[in-house]
């Protein structure tokens, strides 16, 4: 080996090279500018669009009676429908959610079981969540013969909460730290009271973030409700009987109509649902940051 | 995990009989595989509900249901076919995922590799938050601002491009094909960015700096590092995106001019989709159309389930992935 190639074992990078990293660099903080245009946008046009028609009576009024051009109306119908929806989808997901993870990570030995539910859980992910609309429909409504209401909604919705809830949970068993469960076995603590007890707490803001973000997802699903919920202009606060509203079928029907008070609705109800949905995902991330610990650090 | 604790075999101490049974431990064994097999049965009623109301439909449909090229299924003679409606859902979502792949593949290798570390967990956050937009909120951005947005750069495509068939065509709108497939790939640039995120993460790191060491500038060893490793990850994170945009409903309801014939000039007044068929159709269907919106809504459900089948596959195949498989 001579001297000349010891000199010149690192050699300066060539001008193509540099100039071919460079454009890469530039190409990927563009794509990065890019993707989130349209995220701007849409939260500048809503809060402007949204603020001229978000005002009490919007919160606190119904559109009864009040037709496509007359100003006022609101959208406390929807509001309500919402709320009373994703509370009764999450009664219904949650739980079933919950005990599949559990019964995944803490009884299943991997067997045919374990797999086909692992697997189903992944299908059940993509399901659009218009089909679950027209099964309920097909299942709740057509065969069993009952009438729309909120509730036919809250189980078209509890079907797209599921796979989240069950994989969220999931992850967050598989961190919880083996040594926990061994110590309560070692106490002779019977296998459920551990989970009850020692697992599921551990667990349990994982959990809650998880199931937020599943809240947060559903509370924006229009085609589902569409199809189960159907729509009306009056409060009806019983979720159990008759067409209910919510706030994306709201925003749904009013943007359909030609006016523009009927537009300016649209609008503001989408800023109200915003707020909802984006509220839930901070409060989420929030939980998640706060016990990190918990999780991957 | 837990299937370590009770090895049979394993030591006195650790035999079954030396747990105490509790009564309450059966119970709560059965309930919870009881929830695995609920959730197993749903799936299972999805596909038989749908199949037994679709059915009395399509034995009423006077016309070929995969070839006839209208749907009038309230008429009384309904004749209806699925053909336009999933050219419609195919190309839409395929023009969507052709848009949204690369740049959902910059942001991902500008989140993993590109942005400071301080900042990169929160742009990531960012870039998530675009997921968590409903979709009927993008329907009525898109219907206010991106379609009147969209008439000048697609009369320009169409007047300096129009001899590619694509752009061609006589009249040019902004409710077209292309501008639907604009909304779908905003809508699922985030997933596929956010798994092709972790993936990229995943690469090894002996690889990374072992390419730093021989010399590579970033670009050259993410070329050589990092893509080939998430190659098969970012191949499935688009076909889950492919598999979320042909589900996509009240987006695209919004936009879609509602015709029914199949072209490939995407920025003509074409195209429809099977999920804004039934999200437009609900309202005014008899007994029979709503049969016959049930019966694209199981053939929407069999083309996702395909689509995202594969993708799962190619995740499973590799272990590495089964974090960002989640």
């Amino acid at each position: 080996m001579t001297t000349a190639t010891l000199k010149t074992g690192i050699q300066p990078i060539s001008t193509g090279r540099r100039v071919k990293d460079r454009v890469v660099q530039v190409l990927v903080y563009l794509a990065f500018l890019v993707a989130v245009v349209p995220l701007v946008s849409v939260l500048y046009l809503v809060i402007k669009n949204g603020l001229a028609r978000f005002d009490m009576e919007f919160l606190t009024h119904s559109m009864r009676n009040i037709g496509p051009n007359d100003a006022g109306g609101g959208a406390y119908h929807a509001i309500v429908g919402t709320l009373e929806q994703v509370l009764l989808a999450s009664l219904i997901a949650v739980p079933i959610g919950l005990l599949t993870a559990v019964y995944l990570v803490e009884y299943s030995r991997g067997g045919r079981l374990a797999r086909a539910i692992s697997f189903f859980v992944d299908v059940m992910t993509g399901i659009p969540s218009v089909v679950a609309g027209l099964f309920i429909l097909a299942f709740w409504i057509l065969v069993l013969g009952f009438e729309f209401s909120g509730f036919a909604g809250a189980m078209a919705l509890s079907i797209l909460m599921m796979p989240t809830v069950v994989r969220a949970t999931e992850e967050m068993l598989r961190l919880v730290p083996m040594d926990l469960r061994e110590a309560a076995f070692a106490l002779g603590v019977p296998k459920w009271r551990t989970i009850v007890k020692v697992v599921l707490p551990t667990a349990l803001t994982g959990i809650v973030t998880g199931v937020m973000l599943a809240v947060a997802r559903v509370a924006g699903e229009t085609a589902p409700v569409l199809l189960t919920v159907f729509f009306t202009d009056s409060i009806n606060t019983d979720p159990f009987h008759g067409p209910q509203m919510d706030l994306p079928l709201f925003i749904f029907s009013q943007m359909q109509l030609p006016n523009q008070t009927a537009i300016d609705r649209a609008w503001a109800g989408a800023l109200t649902l915003i707020l909802i949905v984006m509220l839930l995902n901070l409060l989420a991330r929030l939980i998640s940051w706060w016990r990190s610990p918990v999780r991957k650090g | 995990m837990a299937q370590d604790l009770k090895k049979p075999e394993g030591g006195p101490a650790m035999r079954r009989s030396a747990f105490r049974r509790s009564r309450g431990d059966t119970p709560f064994r059965f309930v919870s595989t009881g929830a695995g097999i609920v959730l197993l049965a749903i799936m299972a009623a999805i596909a038989v509900f749908l199949i037994a109301k679709a059915v009395p439909a399509l034995q009423a449909n006077k016309a070929n249901f995969l070839t006839y090229f209208d749907w009038t299924p309230n008429a009384t003679v309904p004749m209806f076919g699925i053909a336009v409606l999933a050219f419609g859902t195919v190309v839409s979502s395929f023009i969507a995922l052709v848009i949204a792949t690369p740049i959902a593949i910059g942001v991902a290798l500008f989140i993993s590799h590109y942005a400071p570390r301080r900042l990169a967990s929160t742009l990531g956050y960012v870039v998530d938050l675009l997921a968590a937009v409903p979709s009927v909120v993008y329907g009525l951005w898109g219907f206010t601002f991106l379609v009147p947005l969209m008439v000048p750069p697609s009369k320009f495509l169409n007047t300096y491009f129009g001899w590619i068939p694509l752009f061609g065509g006589d009249s040019v709108v902004g409710r077209s094909m292309l501008t639907a497939s604009l909304v779908l790939a905003i809508m699922i640039l985030p997933i596929i960015a956010a798994i092709s995120r972790e993936v990229f993460l995943q690469a090894p790191k002996t690889l990374e700096e072992a390419a730093y060491a021989l010399g590579a500038t970033r670009w050259e060893m993410i070329r050589m590092a990092v893509l080939p490793f998430g190659r098969p990850g970012v191949i499935s994170a688009a076909m889950l995106g492919l598999g979320r945009a042909m589900g996509e409903t009240i987006a695209v309801a919004l936009i879609f001019p509602i015709t029914f014939n199949i072209s490939f000039q995407i920025l003509s007044p074409n195209g429809n989709s099977i999920a804004a068929n039934i999200a437009n159709g609900f309202g005014e269907a008899n007994a029979i159309g709503r049969g016959a919106l049930i019966a694209s809504g199981l053939v929407l459900f069999l083309i996702t389930l395909l689509v995202n089948s594969m993708a799962r596959l190619i995740i499973a195949r590799r272990k590495e992935y089964a974090r960002a498989a989640a």
